[in-house]
């Protein structure tokens, strides 16, 4: 990272307000068949998903539905039954020209694969992406800054002064310059949300995932949370956001999934899908979910 | 009570105490120190997803609880010889202690690792730690702060337990009140004296655990 580039500066070149056109960014990361059964419960049947590098796929769709699950397997916290999923980063795609090295290199994990071990496939999927959850799940014993280092520092071995400059900047830009030093318990759940988000771009993942951010927050909380997660979209990171925010999905997403039963029932455009959705279950899914009396 | 029995009691506590510092204490540390060691990996091998590992130390556990503490030290330290294995009394009770620790704190560890939220493990696999960091870092010290109250618990009665080891020779505490009566022939006074040392010893231990569950209360709302 050069001095000028500011931490949160995505890994990948942004492309933003490129909205509408899915076919324009190569992918960053495609899904094949992707299996799960919790015991005799079938949880994914085969979800296929492709995400362009900087772009923002939202799914929705009813609890139970396996959009969780999915959000999980990308973050290796499930270990699916089968399928692959493939992360391309700029640097390993042909056309960059950069120079592919670690985590710049395009890498697969086949969950049908046999003798692979599973912690070490898991990890590499953790290696590339990060994840923000619905209940934070902040390190409690740690104060706002150790939470945010302590992927980097104590994982990645990368030097403490440079990922603590980089942190206090981040922690400045999302308005919690001032509680480096705080336990989680003093933060309201926004703040704790914007810490959580800030100790998963600390990480520098190739891949976000946000399971239901702001689910947790009180009302009046959700703003600041959704603001800056469009502020990462609009800068050109790559995310996966499972969210019940139909309006935030709209704005912010590049591309919309409808989950159900394990499939995905429906994919396509954020303003087609919710305004004129072409399958019945997803009619019936918004319908529920707009007019709720 | 009269001067004599004053003088007796003063004459007394000497001894009583060299007991306490060179027997009592000294047995409580090592025992307590060796006896955390053992049940936390007690606590992990029940925590292991390997069923015989866990089988192991399910039946362990079990046989610690099981049995009086007396019968444990007995077999240790006169049962032992008869398969040709001698250990000194200062070992002995050691062992002893040490084992029946943990036996108990194990269960005490082992409710405290799984007190700790599922999602702090996944916080920490997310950051890309590995088990053991996740254990060492994440969830250990959490576990930590909710285990202090019992384990402070396991040791006050171990220190009180020590006085066990009079019975197997070891010069502690107790023993050294029993020297005293014995040749006295004062057993209420000297006892009672006895119960008093223990008493202070616990009070102290006391002390200690609240500034303890203190420190580790500082990142808890309260």
């Amino acid at each position: 990272m050069s001095p000028t580039d500011t931490p949160l500066d995505p890994p990948t070149g942004p492309q933003p307000g490129d909205w509408t056109a899915p076919a324009a960014s190569a992918a960053l990361l495609t899904v094949r068949g992707l299996r799960k059964s919790f015991g005799t419960t079938r949880v994914l049947e085969s979800i296929d998903l492709t995400v362009g590098r900087g772009r923002v796929l939202a799914l929705i769709g009813p609890s139970g539905s396996g959009k969780t699950t999915i959000l999980r397997c990308l973050n290796g916290l499930e270990n699916a039954d089968g399928g692959t999923i493939t992360i391309t980063p700029a640097e390993a795609d042909p056309a960059s020209g950069a120079a592919a090295a670690g985590t710049g290199t395009e890498m697969t994990v086949d969950f049908g694969a046999a003798g692979a071990r599973a912690t070490s496939r898991l990890a590499a999927l953790r290696d590339r992406s990060a994840m923000v959850f619905q209940n934070y799940n902040l390190f409690p014993h740690k104060t706002v800054l150790e939470n945010v280092l302590e992927g980097p520092v104590v994982v990645q071995r990368r030097p403490k002064a440079e990922v603590t400059a980089e942190a206090l900047a981040l922690l400045t830009r999302v308005g919690l310059a001032d509680k480096t030093d705080a336990y989680p318990f003093e933060l309201s759940g926004g703040q704790q949300q914007r810490v959580g988000i800030v100790r998963a771009l600390a990480l520098r993942p190739q891949l976000l995932l946000f399971d239901e951010p702001t689910s947790s927050l009180d009302p009046e909380l959700v703003g600041d949370v959704l603001r800056l997660i469009k502020e990462l979209a609009i800068e050109g990171w790559t995310m996966v956001i499972v969210t019940h925010e139909l309006e935030f999905a709209r704005e912010v997403a590049s591309e919309i999934a409808f989950v159900d039963g394990g499939r995905i029932v429906e994919h396509g455009d954020p303003k087609q899908v919710l305004r004129d959705p072409r399958e019945e279950r997803t009619r019936q899914f918004l319908h529920r979910l707009l007019n709720p009396f | 009570m009269t001067q004599s029995n004053w003088d007796l009691a003063l004459s007394a506590l000497g001894p009583i105490l060299m007991g306490a510092i060179q027997g009592t204490i000294p047995l409580a540390l090592v025992s307590f120190a060796l006896g955390l060691v053992l049940a936390l990996t007690l606590a992990l091998m029940r925590l292991s997803r390997l069923r015989w590992l866990s089988a192991i130390a399910r039946v362990f556990i079990s046989i610690v609880r099981g049995t009086p503490l007396l019968v444990q030290l007995f077999v240790i330290f006169y049962g032992l010889p008869s398969l040709g294995l001698l250990i000194d009394p200062w070992p002995s009770a050691v062992i002893a202690f040490s084992i029946n620790v943990g036996g108990y704190a194990a269960e005490v560890i082992r409710a405290a690792i799984l007190s700790v939220p599922q999602g702090q493990w996944e916080a920490a696999w997310m950051v890309g730690m590995s088990r053991r960091k996740a254990l060492t870092r994440i969830i250990l010290p959490q576990a930590a702060r909710v285990s202090v109250p019992p384990l402070s618990n396991t040791f006050i009665s171990l220190v009180k337990d020590t006085s066990l080891a009079s019975l197997i020779l070891v010069t502690e505490l107790f023993r050294q009140a029993q020297k005293v009566a014995a040749f006295s022939q004062e057993f209420m006074l000297l006892y009672l004296e006895a119960a008093l040392v223990y008493w202070v010893i616990c009070l102290v231990l006391s002390t200690v655990q609240g500034l303890l569950e203190k420190r580790l209360d500082r990142y808890v709302a309260h």
